[in-house]
């Protein structure tokens, strides 16, 4: 009864999770008249806005990366060895920008960055694309602090800094030569992440104005009929392997650590 | 906890300490808490920069009350939705005797799926239940119903409701599978030893210790909503009269012509998402303690 009642649930649940994914999938593929044909792909590859608005997204997610890293890794690291009291408030701030919605957050850079402000970012597009990766990075810091912190956990950071201390490593050297490498896994996970999140982010985008994926998809879903699900496909597909990417580094490693 | 302890060390040395996380409480200050109190007190500046409550007080006009309602009411009913249907699934997974193969692929659907919001999630939706979509032609020409007729309309609020559940029931069940997994099994066995029936256990046992995780979740999901700007955004445009899309169409044009006003919505979302969470966190730490 009880297994009749399970199954139930999870085919109705499978069902409306498979609905809209058929839907875009097969709304795609009609772009010409009658027949399945990948015209919409096409129409979409063809498109240089969609390269260079990709690739703006790609590249401002990387940087994202790339400080998110440089400012979590450090920071979560010297809270578990030195600072231990601190952790409660570190931990309150990294949830913060799941209080504070994004649309909140962003509307405060463009009041406090204007170009009238102590630190005009929104004045060039330069430094709007700092304050655009700046406000990334926010939103990530949950999900990146969370992932390194856990991955902290399973390592003794106190002996291993002795360790290396007293084999003579200054602080970069244990950063980069013991931490780094034994939360790869950690990192590698928050990173990919942080890609899903970024790569097709909207509300930051376009209310400071840059050619970033999102703002491009949902422009292009206001004026055409066909591409949009193209669109939703290919989104979902980078979603799909930026966590297949988590699940796989978590396995590798796992079976890494079997070895051992 | 598995903090390591203090060190034995003279006080000097401490703020030498602190200076550690200093690049990073120079990140949060710039750009999460300056950012966010530039909102607050603009919330209770007059146009002249003295204080005020008069931003506040002008919220309260037929539309703005209207957006709030609605956001309010969208995202106690996804949340809710989300909760039970998540619960469900979680449930049949965990304690339904179905094969264990499945639970692997449930989570890492869960954890695309409550990814894929935003933009392209309303794409998805549009080719679905959209006035061309999949189901709505399949219905129409297999069964003649008429969704639309029937007065579904995807671009309304039931329309958002049924979108937002796409990632409302994914991060309920992420959330809640390591909870239910926390259940223990000798906790269900000490109930039926003690002569109680599965209904007992549930209501006496197993709910009263999910409870804080249920509520918990509950908030999480609501604050998800209740922020969500793109989704709904790209499926209904800016006539939508939800809070977000609003705050979005100030933030872009003034459109309530008062820019303090603008500040007064959006520290009415901190507000409400603030609770929202407050409420999470603190029922999140109560719970924690029987998952050890």
């Amino acid at each position: 009864m009880t297994r009749i009642f399970a199954w139930a649930a999870l085919l109705l649940g499978c069902l409306y999770f498979l609905l809209p994914l058929v839907g875009m999938t097969e709304f795609s593929l009609k772009m010409r008249r009658g027949v399945y044909s990948f015209d919409a792909y096409v129409k979409v590859f063809e498109d240089p806005t969609f390269w260079a608005t990709f690739s703006y997204s790609l590249t401002l997610a990387a940087a994202t990366i790339v400080f998110g890293v440089l400012l979590v890794v450090p920071t979560a690291y010297w809270v578990r060895l030195k600072l231990p009291q601190a952790r409660p408030v570190v931990e309150f701030i990294t949830l913060l920008p799941l209080v504070i919605p994004a649309i909140v957050i962003v509307f405060g850079y463009i009041r406090l960055y204007n170009t009238s402000s102590f630190l005009p970012l929104t004045g060039s597009a330069f430094g709007t694309d700092v304050l655009l990766t700046m406000g990334y990075a926010t939103l990530a810091l949950p999900y990146m602090y969370r992932a390194v912190d856990t991955g902290l956990r399973t390592i003794d950071v106190a002996t291993l800094t002795e360790a290396a201390q007293s084999l003579g490593a200054g602080w970069f050297t244990i950063l980069t030569r013991i931490i780094l490498p034994n939360v790869l896994v950690a990192v590698l996970s928050g990173a990919f992440l942080t890609l899903a999140i970024v790569i097709g982010e909207f509300t930051m985008a376009a209310l400071l104005n840059r050619p970033a994926f999102g703002p491009f998809m949902q422009l292009l879903g206001a004026n055409r009929a066909y591409e949009p699900p193209a669109l939703a496909v290919i989104a979902f597909a980078i979603t799909w392997a930026c966590m297949g990417l988590i699940q796989l580094v978590t396995r590798f490693s796992k079976h890494e650590r079997a070895k051992a | 906890m598995t903090d390591i302890p203090p060190r034995h060390r003279p006080k000097l040395r401490l703020p030498i300490a602190w200076l550690g996380i200093l690049p990073f409480a120079l990140f949060a200050l710039l750009f999460l808490i300056l950012p966010t109190m530039k909102i607050v007190v603009g919330a209770f500046q007059s146009p002249a920069g003295g204080f005020t409550l008069q931003n506040l007080i002008d919220l309260n006009t037929d539309s703005i009350r209207s957006a709030y309602w609605t956001s309010i009411k969208l995202s106690l009913i996804t949340a809710l939705l989300g909760c039970a249907v998540g619960f469900a699934m979680a449930a049949a997974v965990v304690f339904g005797g179905l094969p264990k193969r499945i639970r692997g692929p449930l989570l890492t659907f869960s954890g695309v799926a409550s990814n894929f919001a935003g933009v392209p999630l309303a794409f998805a939706f549009i080719a679905t239940l959209g006035p061309a979509g999949l189901v709505t032609l399949w219905l129409k020409t297999e069964f003649g119903i008429n969704l639309r007729a029937m007065g579904f309309n995807l671009l309304s609020f039931w329309g958002l409701v049924v979108t937002y559940l796409f990632f409302q029931i994914p991060l309920m069940i992420l959330i809640i599978i390591p909870a239910l997994d926390g259940l223990k099994r000798e906790w269900r066995e000490a109930a039926a030893v003690l002569g109680a029936t599965g209904a007992q256990y549930w209501r006496m046992v197993a709910l009263p210790i999910l409870f804080p995780s249920l509520l918990g979740t509950f908030a999480l999901l609501f604050a998800n909503s209740f922020g969500a700007v793109a989704t709904a955004f790209a499926l209904t445009g800016p006539q939508l009269n939800i809070v977000p899309i609003k705050l979005f169409a100030q933030i872009r044009g003034d459109v309530l012509g008062n820019p303090n006003l603008g500040y007064a919505l959006a520290f009415g979302m901190i507000v409400i998402t603030g609770l929202a969470n407050v409420t999470y966190i603190v029922l999140r730490t109560r719970s924690e303690r029987w998952l050890k």
